[in-house]
C-alpha cells in the first residue's frame, strides 16, 4: 500500500472532505464584499446603501446553494475554489455597483446614449444564471471523462463559436461579440475558451505517445515529425486568423498559449514550447504590422501617453488614464467610492475594472486581488497533480492555464504590461458571458478535484507497483 | 504527467508574479509621478474640490469667495469680491487656465492642500468635517487700496503704497484692470473672455505696479540727491553745488534742459530738488560717476527682482557711459524702475535710511483660524545713514511745500515728495508719464510711502506732470491710510 501511496498522486488517500472548511471560508466570502457595499454608500452618500440587506442576502443565497450542491455532488472538492470565486463575483458586483453611482459615468451615458442604464442589477442576474450553469454541471456531469466521449464535437462547437463573431459587426474595433436582438450580446469566446480546452485534452491524450515518441533529436530539442506537426499548424493558423478577423490580440494569445501549455503537458517536450513561442512572435509581429487596430493598441502600450500630445480631446486615452488611475492609488487607496477611476469612461466597469481596485483599494488591495486569482490557478493545477487519470489531469491543467492566461493578458493590459485586448477579468469585470462561461470553469474543475481527491475506490494496486514489488524473504 | 505539470504551475506563478511586480512598479515607485502627471486630471478636481480659502484685506475684508457649481469635474470656482480693484493683488485662479500671483504661490493653502495643515485633515477625518482651505491674509489696506483704484479712475497707470516701518504693501493698483472672475470657470464662454482680455491692447491683465518698468524720470533725483550725500559730495543741502547753466552733458555737444527758466545755476540741493533742476543732478550724476551711482541705486533695490512674494521685475540702473550715465541720473536714458521700486526709494527715505523689503502676506491662517505663519518684517538694505535720510526728508518736504509738489500737501500732516515727467520714445516724441512719490509723517514715524505713475495717452501733453496728474492720487491714498 505504501508503495501505492508513493507512486500515485498526492493527498488521493483518505483525504478529509473539507467541507467545513469550505462553508467557513464562504462566510468571509460574502461578508468582505457586504462591508465593502456598506463602505461604497457610507463613502459617497454617507449612509448605508439601502439594497444592502437584499444583496447580502442574494449572494449570500447563491453561495449557500451552491455549497450545498457541492457537499451534495461534489463532497471531496477542492474546498477554496467556491469561495474564492464567489469572493471575486460579489467584489466584483460592489464595484460595479459603486461605478453605476458615478456622476461621471451617468452623466457620459446620457450624452452619448440619452439614458443611463445601472449594470449592477443586471450583473446580479448574471451571477445567479452563472451560480445556476456551475450547479447544473455539478449534478448533471458525475464524472469529467463523460467529457471524453465529445471530443471532435467539442472541437466543431468551438470552431464555431470562435468564427461566429466574424460575421457580426465590430464593437469598439474588435469583433469578439454576437449580438442576439432581444437578448443583447454574447461573448461566444468565453464559452469557447472551456469547450475547446475539452477538445484539445480530448485530442492530446489520444495522440500524445505519437507526438511525443516519433521525433528526431536536433540540437538539444526534440523535432516533430512533419505529419505530428499538423496539429499545431492548424491551430497556429487558426488563432492567427482570429487575430486577422476579429482583431482581438486577447483571444487569439489566449487560445495558442492554452494549447501549447496542454501540448507541453501530454507530451513533456521543451521542443513545443519553443515553437509556440516562435510561432506566436512571428504571427503576432506580421499581423501588428498591417493590422491598423493592433497597431494603435500596440502604439498606445509603448506610450500611453503619447495621444494625450496629439489628441486635445482625449479620445484615445484609455490606457493613459488607467496608468494615471494605479498611480493615483498608491500604497493604500484612496477608500471604496472616493478615487476618480471613472475618468476612464468608457468600459470603466468592464475591461478596466482592475483600475478601479487599484486607485481604490490601493497596492494593498491590488496584491490581495491578484493572489486570489493566483489562488484559483494554484487550486486548478493542484488539482490537475491530483487528477488519476491523464483526461482529467490535462483538462484540468487546460481550464486552469486559460485562466491564467486570460487575468495576466488582462490584468497586464490594463496595467501596461503588454498591449491592451478587449477581454475581461473573470468574474470581477462586467459581462453576462464573462461571469457564466468562468462559474462553469469553476464547476468543472471542482468535479474533477472532487473525483482527483475522493478516497481511491478500492485498493487496486497497478500492474507497475506489482512488477516491482520487493519479494522478501 | 506531473513534471511538466510542476513547471506550468511554476510559469503561472511567474505570470502572477509579473503582475505583481508590474503593479508595485505603477503604484509604489511611480504613484508620485502618476499622481502629479500633467495628464492627471485628479489633480485639477483635486484642486477645486474643496472650498478654497480666501485672500484677506489686513482689516478683514476678504477679497475672494468660493461657490459651489455643477456640471463638470470640479466642485468649486473662485470669486471676486470687486475682481477688478484685487486682481493686481490675488491674481487670478481658474478651473482651466490654471492660476497666478498670490493665488498661485499660496495654492497649497488656499486648497487645503498644505503639509502644514495635515494635522487639521488628520483630525477632520475622525470628526467629519469637509476640507476646506486656509486662509492668506495680507497687509493690503482695503481704504488705501480702493483710493487709489478710483484715483487712477479710467487713466492708464499704477499705484504702489508701502509702510515704511515694515515694508508692508498697503496698496498696489494697475488700470486698466480686469475681474479674474469672468475666466474663473472651464465654459466656452471663460475662454472667449480670457482671450478677450489677452487681445486688449490696453493689456489689463499686465500688473503694471509690479511688473512694468518707466522711467522714472526726476522721481529718480531724490536717489540722486542721496548718492551725493552718502559719498561726501556735498556735506549740507544748503551747500552750492558748483553746477553751470547752462550745462553740456559730458563727451557731447548736447546741452541739457531744465524745464522753463528757474533758478538752477550754482544752486543747493534744496533749491535743486524744488525746482527740479536737470543741470544740477546731470552733473551730480557725473561727478559720482556711474559706479557710484549705481551702488546707492542698487542699496534702494534696483537692479534686482523683488519678491513681495508675488515677484515683481527688476528695475533697471545701468552700467553705461557718461552722457548716458548723467541723463540716468535724472531718470531718463536707460534708467526704468517700477512703481513699486519707486516707493521702497520715498519708503527708505521717510524710515530714516533703512529700507524694509516690502511683503504682501502677513499671515497664512488653517481653516480655524490658527495662524500656520506670519511675517517678520525684515530689513533689506541702507541706503541712507539716519543723518542723510533727515536731510533728504527735508528736500523732498521742500519739494511739497514750495515747490512743484504742492497738489500732495495734506492739512496737519508733514508730507515729503518728488514730482516726475519722464520722457520716452524715440526723441521723447510720446506722451510723457507722469510720477509722483511721496511719504507721510506722524509723530510715530512714517506709516505710509506711495508712488504713483499715470500713463495717460489722451491728455495734453503739457498737462501730464507729475504735480498735475499723479500727486492728488498719491494724496487720497496717503489720507486714507492716515485715516484723514
Amino acid at each position: 500500500m505504501s508503495v501505492v501511496t508513493n507512486t500515485t498522486t498526492i493527498g488521493a488517500i483518505d483525504a478529509p472532505s473539507r467541507r467545513n472548511t469550505e462553508l467557513a471560508l464562504l462566510v468571509f466570502a460574502v461578508a468582505i464584499p457586504v462591508f465593502a457595499y456598506a463602505n461604497v454608500g457610507l463613502a459617497m452618500t454617507d449612509k448605508l446603501p439601502s439594497g444592502m440587506l437584499g444583496y447580502g442576502l442574494g449572494l449570500g443565497l447563491l453561495a449557500g446553494v451552491s455549497h450545498l450542491v457541492v457537499r451534495k455532488f461534489a463532497p471531496y472538492a477542492d474546498p477554496l475554489l467556491l469561495p474564492l470565486a464567489t469572493l471575486l463575483n460579489g467584489l466584483g458586483l460592489v464595484l460595479i455597483w459603486r461605478l453605476d453611482q458615478s456622476p461621471r459615468l451617468i452623466q457620459r451615458a446620457k450624452g452619448l446614449f440619452g439614458a443611463f442604464h445601472p449594470d449592477a442589477p443586471k450583473q446580479l442576474l448574471y451571477t445567479a444564471l452563472g451560480i445556476a450553469l456551475f450547479i447544473a454541471v455539478l449534478m448533471l456531469l458525475k464524472d469529467h471523462r463523460i467529457l471524453q466521449r465529445y471530443t471532435y464535437i467539442s472541437m466543431a462547437a468551438a470552431l464555431f463559436l470562435l468564427i461566429l463573431p466574424m460575421f457580426f459587426p465590430a464593437v469598439n474595433g474588435a469583433k469578439i461579440w454576437i449580438s442576439i436582438p432581444g437578448l443583447g450580446t454574447i461573448q461566444p469566446g468565453e464559452f469557447a475558451k472551456i469547450i475547446i480546452a475539452v477538445f484539445f485534452s480530448g485530442y492530446l491524450m489520444v495522440k500524445r505517445d505519437a507526438l511525443a515518441l516519433a521525433s528526431r533529436r536536433f540540437m538539444g530539442l526534440y523535432l516533430p515529425r512533419g505529419r505530428d506537426l499538423g496539429p499545431i499548424l492548424v491551430v497556429w493558423g487558426i488563432s492567427i486568423l482570429i487575430l486577422v478577423f476579429e482583431t482581438d490580440l486577447g483571444t487569439s494569445l489566449l487560445f495558442f498559449g492554452l494549447f501549447v501549455v496542454m501540448l507541453y503537458v501530454a507530451t513533456e517536450r521543451t521542443s513545443w514550447i519553443v515553437f509556440g513561442l516562435l510561432m506566436s512572435a512571428a504571427g503576432a509581429v506580421a499581423v501588428a504590422s498591417f493590422e491598423p487596430h493592433v497597431q494603435s493598441r500596440v502604439n498606445a502600450w509603448l506610450d500611453p501617453f503619447a495621444c494625450y500630445k496629439t489628441d486635445k480631446t482625449g479620445a484615445c486615452e484609455q490606457i493613459g488614464q488607467a496608468i494615471m488611475s494605479f498611480g493615483s492609488g498608491g500604497t493604500l487607496g484612496t477608500g471604496l467610492g472616493q478615487g476618480n477611476s471613472d475618468l476612464i469612461g468608457f468600459a470603466a466597469n468592464a475591461d478596466f475594472i482592475l483600475s478601479t481596485v487599484g486607485e481604490e483599494l490601493g497596492l494593498a488591495g491590488m496584491m490581495a486581488i491578484l493572489l486570489i486569482y493566483g489562488l484559483i490557478v494554484e487550486r486548478g493545477v493542484r488539482t490537475a497533480l491530483a487528477a488519476r487519470d491523464p483526461f482529467g489531469k490535462l483538462l484540468a491543467i487546460g481550464l486552469s492555464g486559460a485562466f491564467a492566461l486570460q487575468v495576466f493578458v488582462v490584468a497586464g493590459g490594463v496595467m501596461g504590461l503588454i498591449p491592451l485586448t478587449g477581454m475581461t477579468m473573470p468574474f470581477l469585470a462586467q459581462g453576462g458571458s464573462s461571469v457564466i462561461a468562468n462559474w462553469a470553469l469553476i464547476g468543472i474543475l471542482i468535479r474533477i478535484s472532487d473525483t482527483a481527491r475522493r478516497p481511491a475506490p478500492a485498493p487496486a494496486p497497478s500492474p507497475d507497483a506489482e512488477m516491482t514489488q520487493v519479494v522478501r524473504p | 504527467m506531473n513534471k511538466p505539470l510542476r513547471r506550468i504551475a511554476i510559469f503561472c506563478g511567474l505570470l502572477i508574479m509579473a503582475l505583481m511586480i508590474r503593479d508595485n512598479w505603477l503604484q509604489y515607485v511611480r504613484a508620485d509621478e502618476l499622481n502629479a502627471h500633467k495628464y492627471n486630471r485628479r489633480v485639477q478636481i483635486e484642486r477645486f474640490a474643496h472650498e478654497r480659502g480666501n485672500i484677506i484685506t489686513a482689516d478683514g475684508q476678504p477679497m475672494t469667495a468660493s461657490k459651489e457649481t455643477s456640471g463638470s469635474d470640479y466642485k468649486f470656482k473662485r470669486t471676486w469680491n470687486n475682481g477688478t480693484l484685487w486682481s493686481p493683488v490675488t491674481g487670478y485662479n481658474s478651473q482651466a487656465f490654471d492660476s497666478s500671483q498670490l493665488e498661485n504661490i499660496e495654492d497649497k493653502i488656499l486648497s487645503g492642500n498644505d503639509d502644514r495643515l495635515f494635522f487639521d485633515r488628520t483630525l477632520s477625518m475622525f470628526t467629519g468635517e469637509k476640507k476646506q482651505g486656509g486662509n492668506v491674509v495680507t497687509t493690503l489696506n482695503s481704504a488705501a487700496q480702493k483710493a487709489a483704484f478710483e484715483g487712477l479712475g479710467d487713466k492708464k497707470g499704477a499705484v504702489a503704497a508701502i509702510d515704511p516701518r515694515t515694508g508692508a504693501i498697503l496698496a498696489l493698483a494697475s488700470t486698466p484692470s480686469y475681474d479674474p472672475s469672468v475666466f474663473a470657470g472651464n465654459t466656452k464662454a471663460d475662454s472667449d473672455a480670457r482671450q478677450k482680455l489677452l487681445q486688449d491692447k490696453d493689456k489689463p491683465m499686465l500688473n503694471r505696479a509690479l511688473r512694468e518698468t518707466y522711467p522714472p524720470g526726476s522721481t529718480f533725483k531724490v536717489v540722486t540727491a542721496s548718492a551725493a550725500l552718502e559719498n561726501g559730495l556735498y556735506s549740507s543741502i544748503d551747500e552750492p553745488t558748483r553746477s553751470p547753466l547752462p550745462y553740456t552733458l559730458p563727451q557731447s555737444t548736447t546741452p541739457l534742459k531744465n524745464e522753463g527758466s528757474i533758478p538752477c545755476e550754482n544752486a543747493n540741493l534744496k533749491v535743486a530738488l524744488q525746482w527740479s533742476c536737470n543741470t544740477v543732478f546731470g552733473k551730480i550724476s557725473d561727478d559720482l560717476g556711474n559706479e557710484k551711482m549705481i551702488k546707492e541705486a542698487n542699496k534702494f533695490g534696483f537692479n534686482d527682482e523683488v519678491f513681495t512674494p508675488v515677484r515683481a521685475d527688476a528695475s533697471v540702473y545701468p552700467k553705461d557711459n557718461r552722457p548716458q550715465n548723467a541723463m540716468a541720473g535724472i531718470g531718463q536714458a536707460s534708467n526704468r524702475a517700477t512703481p513699486l521700486q519707486m516707493a521702497m526709494v520715498a519708503a527708505a527715505v521717510a524710515n530714516d535710511g533703512k529700507l524694509m523689503k516690502p511683503y504682501m502676506v502677513d499671515q497664512l491662517q488653517a481653516p480655524n483660524l490658527d495662524v500656520l505663519s506670519k511675517t517678520q518684517p525684515e530689513k533689506m538694505s541702507q541706503p541712507l545713514s539716519a543723518a542723510n535720510a533727515q536731510k533728504v526728508q527735508a528736500l523732498m518736504e521742500n519739494v511739497v511745500t514750495d515747490g512743484t509738489g504742492k497738489k500732495g500737501a495734506i492739512d496737519g500732516v508733514t508730507v515729503g515728495g518728488k514730482t516726475g515727467t519722464a520722457q520716452h520714445g524715440l526723441n521723447n516724441s510720446e506722451k510723457p508719464y507722469a510720477w509722483f512719490i511721496s511719504y507721510a509723517k506722524t509723530d510715530q514715524g512714517s506709516p505710509v510711502a506711495v508712488a504713483v505713475v499715470v500713463e495717460d495717452g489722451d491728455a495734453n501733453r503739457d498737462d501730464i506732470t507729475g504735480g498735475g496728474l499723479a500727486a492728488p492720487i498719491a494724496k487720497a491714498v496717503m489720507k486714507a491710510v492716515l485715516k484723514k
